[in-house]
């Protein structure tokens, strides 16, 4: 790759810039900085897509009381039962019981907690996946909220 | 407090901490020098490893490798603790910073508040040095950032104790020793062995110049194996693995010909200047391919676009890659 040529497309990054490798006129190795590079941003984009589909599909599932908003929290924060239950020290089966919408009306408020401060949010925002109004894709303009 | 520490944007984080430690212990080193003594370029096709339903393709060699390999081949050590503790393991980084020396963490990428959203995720392998603290924040010199970062403490803990794939446990590591600039040449010749051995001699059929040839024909199979909205996802996923912020475009290939430039003239061999230039032309068509997969997966692939033709695409650079790295270790 050609100095001239490292490609400036934004997008998925977000205005951050990183090191690219290429020949200046010389001949020479130099290190560019560069916004992002449209096959790049495509394949991302692809990416997040899947997430924003299948965010999308849980948060119906939560607001029609088939699944708690636990699930939704879940795949928002890119983790499988495996890995919270290494972040919560529950036992998998466990956390599958929290999934259940009527297991998960009882819970206490500790427990609550816990799981809220371990996706950053307030208990208020994780009891009702309604109060986050969009599933961003970044890099992209922000999608208009779901109307119920 | 803050230690007097040189920060340098790179492409790759732990080719660029392994610089960054070393120029701050008096060896100037570039980022391509220490991806290249750590025989950091490779390739392999794993299908049978999967992150997020997709099969891994990597285009470096095993992660810490490139740190452990460049110290030794200077001639220092890396000196590395891990902890069970997240209190012990913060008081230990301040202690040692409190000593004056720049200390490297292994985190976990998805706690780092500095990240933008787009490259968080949970990966466990991001190298960073630690060289002060400011009240309850910590400054750090982040490879892949411009300029210098901040992290809250209650912030770099947990990205310290990241769970999950490879998790952390709170490793960190700092330089014991000075590097000895006299090993230069021989470090140079050494990482290009092992990296000759590594793309031609390893004895698995989807690993090196082989697992390149694997891939184009088990990617020649997609839309029939999997169908066509599949066989995209896979694309994307080995687009994403080739181009992905860290490899410096064209999944390693230009950092190794940055490498090879200037090993020529460490080296004085004008021969690996040329095979610079070669790599160089191998990497551009690394980017072809990338070019037309990227027109698959937004569903505008014209005729030259077909999977067998990507195929093709991904034998020649197997083969020019393996004329290559024949020459190379002809050379050295």
């Amino acid at each position: 790759m050609r100095e001239q040529d490292v490609p400036q497309d934004e997008g998925i990054a977000e205005g951050l810039k990183e090191v690219c490798y290429a020949v200046n006129q010389e001949g020479r190795y130099v290190l560019a900085a560069s916004a992002g590079w449209e096959p790049k941003n495509i394949t991302n984009y692809q990416a997040w897509e899947q997430i924003g589909e299948k965010l999308a599909d849980l948060r119906r599932e939560v607001q029609a009381g088939r699944l708690s908003p636990l699930a939704y929290h879940m795949a928002r924060n890119q983790m499988d039962l495996a890995l919270l239950a290494q972040y919560t020290g529950f036992f998998r089966w466990q956390i599958k019981r929290h999934l259940k919408p009527k297991v998960f009306k009882k819970l206490k408020d500790p427990l609550l907690r816990q799981y809220a401060t371990l996706f950053r949010l307030t208990v208020e925002q994780f009891l009702d996946p309604a109060t986050i109004d969009h599933d961003r894709i970044p890099g992209q303009p922000q999608p208009t909220p779901e109307k119920p | 407090m803050k230690i007097t520490f040189r920060h340098r944007q790179s492409a790759h984080c732990e080719s660029g901490v392994t610089a960054n430690l070393l120029s701050h212990y008096g060896e100037e080193l570039s980022e391509a020098m220490a991806f290249g003594i750590g025989a950091g370029i490779f390739f392999a096709y794993l299908p049978f490893i999967k992150l997020n339903d997709l099969p891994l393709t990597t285009f470096r060699n095993i992660t810490g490798g490139i740190l452990k390999r460049t110290m030794k081949a200077m001639g220092c050590r890396l000196e590395a603790q891990t902890f069970r503790n997240p209190s012990q393991g913060m008081a230990a980084l301040d202690e040692k910073l409190a000593q004056g020396t720049p200390v490297g963490l292994q985190t976990g990428a998805w706690w780092l508040p500095y990240f933008p959203e787009a490259y968080r995720f949970h990966f466990n392998m991001h190298n960073l040095v630690v060289y002060g603290k400011d009240g309850d924040r910590y400054i750090i010199s982040d490879p892949v950032f411009s300029e210098p970062v901040l992290c809250l403490g209650s912030d770099l803990s947990k990205a310290r104790f990241a769970k999950g794939a490879l998790a952390p446990k709170g490793k960190m590591y700092y330089l014991v020793g000075t590097p000895k600039p006299e090993r230069l040449p021989s470090a140079v010749k050494n990482g290009i062995k092992t990296a000759c051995r590594a793309m031609l001699k390893t004895p698995l059929p989807i690993a090196g110049t082989r697992g390149m040839r694997f891939l184009a024909n088990r990617l020649e199979k997609w839309p029939a194996k999997l169908g066509e909205d599949k066989a995209m996802l896979y694309l994307g996923q080995l687009i994403r693995m080739q181009e992905e912020i860290g490899t410096g475009g064209a999944g390693f290939r230009f950092i190794y010909a940055a490498f090879l430039q200037e090993a020529a003239t460490v080296l004085s061999e004008n021969r690996l200047a040329k095979l610079s230039g070669d790599l160089t032309d191998i990497g551009d068509h690394w980017r072809e391919f990338a070019v037309r997969a990227a027109r698959n997966c937004k569903g505008r692939a014209g005729t030259d676009d077909s999977y067998p033709a990507m195929a093709a695409i991904i034998r020649q650079c197997a083969d020019r890659e393996e004329a290559l790295f024949k020459e190379l270790s002809r050379i050295v």
